[in-house]
């Protein structure tokens, strides 16, 4: 400090030699502001900041949710309207029309059928060899658990696409696929191979784990079997990571497309992914589709999946945040 | 201190599996008492058949040793369905990569050959003279481009959403539920509604002003447009979910810390926020990586086809490596094997090579 000169009875220290630390940055925008004024400055910075992550996460949203909207009004307006050089965004007439056809042409109901049986079918076979191979890993010693287990999570890393060719080979060898295919062969090609899920063993397994070992002991000492306890104790316990496997399961037949075009032959034996993209909404002359009916359709498929979600929403996002695939 | 906390300093001092012996030291009553911190309840276990059955002390103990086969016999629906339906396919579809004109219905095939690789990758051509450039020309390219792009977008938006998500204060769960919409759809459905917005008299031109072809006829590079950002849209759901219960798993601290020093904004996100959330960044970039490389559905959603012009047409503008996968796989079983076992081999080297980046750059 060279020196300290003293102006209007107030004492100044000139910075200019003083050396300082090269972390510490002197602010000197807050140099003569009272505490007031940095708190005032400082709480409409936090009030700018706030109006800007709102903006951004509502225009976000507003993408997000757009094409929903854009879907149910689009299903609700005439074709011409649709095509027209001005959009609208609200129909100008609604066509309640468009579902009445919809549900003329597009055979909805068996679509329907035929993917809440395979959805309720592969779930059930699922969650039963999900549970006995998880009560194994999580309860039951035996010679080779662990380098099972350890091959079963090997196999989450393999792509789905690698068994597709062969799977599809055995289902013809059984005899599901293939010439003189019935409803039932089809359902069986749609739902056994998807009677195993490596992750949902490993989610399930965890939370085996978590129930507490002295219950198993007093079951044991009550006398009841590995079975029972099985059934009577664990699986309650475990409810939520069930229901959170059902539902995914649920959605993932909803959503399964490839599988199901592959091994069914006739157009009434296939799930509602199929039949959506398969429907034939277009004036092939014309070379116009039809985009209403075809938005129509989309809806119907979209809204029981919506349903599942307002009714299951923790279940949902939890099973997610834990599994994170679908199907 | 509540009495549950006694409990639990208990069971500290006494690990749950001792209590099994001094069970059946103790003469009288024949209980132990523990607190289940999570439920937040006293355990307490009692034999109720204490007096009529002597203890099955055996049975206990056995537990490590004798119900090796029961072991086995609940595991044997899941050996049986994954030997048939996961490791078997593995092995089979490699080997069919190596045979010539595999035929999927009978089994057979001519011999063993290395050329289904160099037919796919456009070397060498078929027993009848055809040569294939659909793999080389638009399958590979198409792939990793979406790879390249829509992970590292989806990625990088998904962390700044969360981030803001984390920081409000009202409306957060309804925004969080809204995030999360994208991710209770059928994919099918949802990209036959964004062929709409993008058709070319359709919502996105009448906006802009713009009079672009994106979907029907359109070129390759500009279809592209559409796809990504279909892609990126029904990926953030699930990024958004676990950045978000990352972020709500971080130290309040370290951003007091932050405040303390008035570090920027921009240095919290990178400096704190990023090297925190790292062992959830890497997860969601390994599974979405793999995710693009089997990208599918997506295209039959919006074009209905490999290339521009619907289910008929000529032309493989949109062609990916599972796509080629499917499009071949009755006509032409070997090729297709060889195209699996090759997007097999990329997906593996790309996860080890994550894996040993992620290991000089994660914070655990």
């Amino acid at each position: 400090m060279s020196e300290v000169t003293s102006i209007n009875k107030k004492t100044y220290i000139d910075f200019k030699d003083v050396e300082v630390n090269e972390d510490i940055v002197l602010s000197l925008d807050e140099a003569g502001k009272t505490v007031d004024a940095i708190k005032r400055a400082e709480k409409a910075s936090h009030i700018i900041m706030t109006i800007f992550t709102y903006l951004f996460i509502l225009a976000l949203a507003v993408v997000v949710v757009f094409p929903f909207y854009w879907m149910i009004i689009t299903s609700l307006k005439q074709n011409e309207e649709i095509r027209s050089a001005n959009q609208t965004f609200f129909p100008t007439i609604v066509m309640w029309s468009n579902y009445v056809h919809v549900f003329q042409v597009f055979d909805f109901s068996t679509y329907m059928r035929n993917t809440i049986v395979v959805a309720i079918f592969s779930t059930i076979g699922t969650l039963l060899t999900t549970i006995l191979a998880a009560f194994a890993f999580a309860r039951l010693k035996f010679k080779g658990r662990d380098a099972v287990f350890a091959i079963f999570l090997m196999t989450m890393m393999i792509p789905g696409e690698m068994m597709v060719i062969t799977n599809y080979i055995t289902v013809a060898s059984f005899g599901w696929v293939g010439e003189g295919q019935t409803l039932m062969d089809a359902y069986l090609a749609m739902i056994v191979p998807f009677w195993i899920s490596v992750f949902y063993i490993y989610l399930l397994r965890q939370n085996f784990k978590q129930i507490p070992n002295e219950l198993y002991l007093a079951a044991k000492v009550d006398g009841k079997s590995d079975w029972s306890f099985l059934w009577k104790v664990m699986v309650p316990l475990a409810s939520p990571t069930l229901i959170s496997i059902t539902i995914l399961k649920f959605m993932g037949t909803w959503n399964s497309y490839v599988w199901p075009n592959l091994v069914t032959s006739e157009n009434e034996y296939r799930l509602i992914s199929n039949g959506l993209r398969g429907s034939a909404f277009v004036d092939v002359d014309a070379g116009i589709t039809f985009y209403g009916y075809q938005t129509a359709a989309t809806v119907l498929v979209t809204v029981p999946l919506f349903l599942l979600f307002i009714f299951f929403r923790k279940y949902i996002m939890k099973g997610v945040g834990r599994a994170g695939i679908k199907g | 201190m509540g009495i549950s906390s006694l409990f639990k300093k208990k069971m500290t001092e006494q690990p749950p599996s001792l209590g099994v012996n001094e069970l059946f030291a103790e003469e009288r009553p024949v209980y132990q008492e523990g607190y289940d911190a999570e439920h937040d309840v006293v355990v307490r276990l009692v034999s109720k058949k204490a007096k009529t059955k002597a203890y099955q002390t055996r049975g206990i103990e056995d537990i490590g040793a004798k119900n090796n086969w029961k072991g086995w016999l609940y595991l044997a629906p899941v050996i049986i369905l994954i030997a048939v339906f996961l490791i078997y396919p593995l092995v089979n579809t490699m080997f069919i990569a190596f045979t010539s004109n595999y035929k999927y219905a009978s089994g057979e095939f001519d011999g063993l050959t290395l050329t289904n690789f160099t037919y796919i990758l456009g070397l060498t051509e078929s027993s009848s003279g055809a040569k294939e450039l659909d793999f080389v020309r638009y399958a590979i390219p198409n792939t990793f481009l979406v790879v390249i792009i829509t992970v590292p977008v989806s990625t990088l938006l998904s962390l700044l959403i969360a981030v803001a998500l984390n920081s409000i204060k009202w409306f957060q769960k309804v925004l969080q539920t809204i995030f999360f919409l994208p991710y209770v759809t059928n994919t099918i459905a949802v990209g036959m509604v964004f062929s709409v917005i993008f058709d070319k008299q359709g919502i996105i031109n009448f906006l802009f002003g713009t009079d672009t072809t994106w979907i029907y006829g359109a070129d390759r590079w500009t279809a592209m447009i559409p796809l990504m950002m279909y892609i990126v849209w029904g990926s953030i759901p699930f990024k958004i979910l676990v950045l978000l219960s990352g972020l709500q798993g971080i130290d309040k601290q370290y951003y007091q810390a932050a405040q303390i020093d008035s570090a920027p904004k921009s240095k919290v996100l990178w400096r704190i926020t990023v090297p925190l959330l790292s062992p959830q960044i890497l997860y969601l970039l390994i599974t979405s990586f793999i995710g693009a490389w089997k990208e599918y559905t997506a295209i039959v959603g919006l074009f209905n086809g490999p290339g521009t012009l619907g289910q008929y047409s000529t032309d493989k503008n949109m062609l990916t490596m599972v796509y080629y996968v499917y499009d071949n796989l009755q006509t032409n079983t070997s090729a297709a094997a060889a195209a699996a076992v090759f997007l097999f081999v990329i997906i593996l080297l790309f996860t080890a090579l994550q894996g040993a980046v992620a290991k000089k750059r994660v914070h655990y």
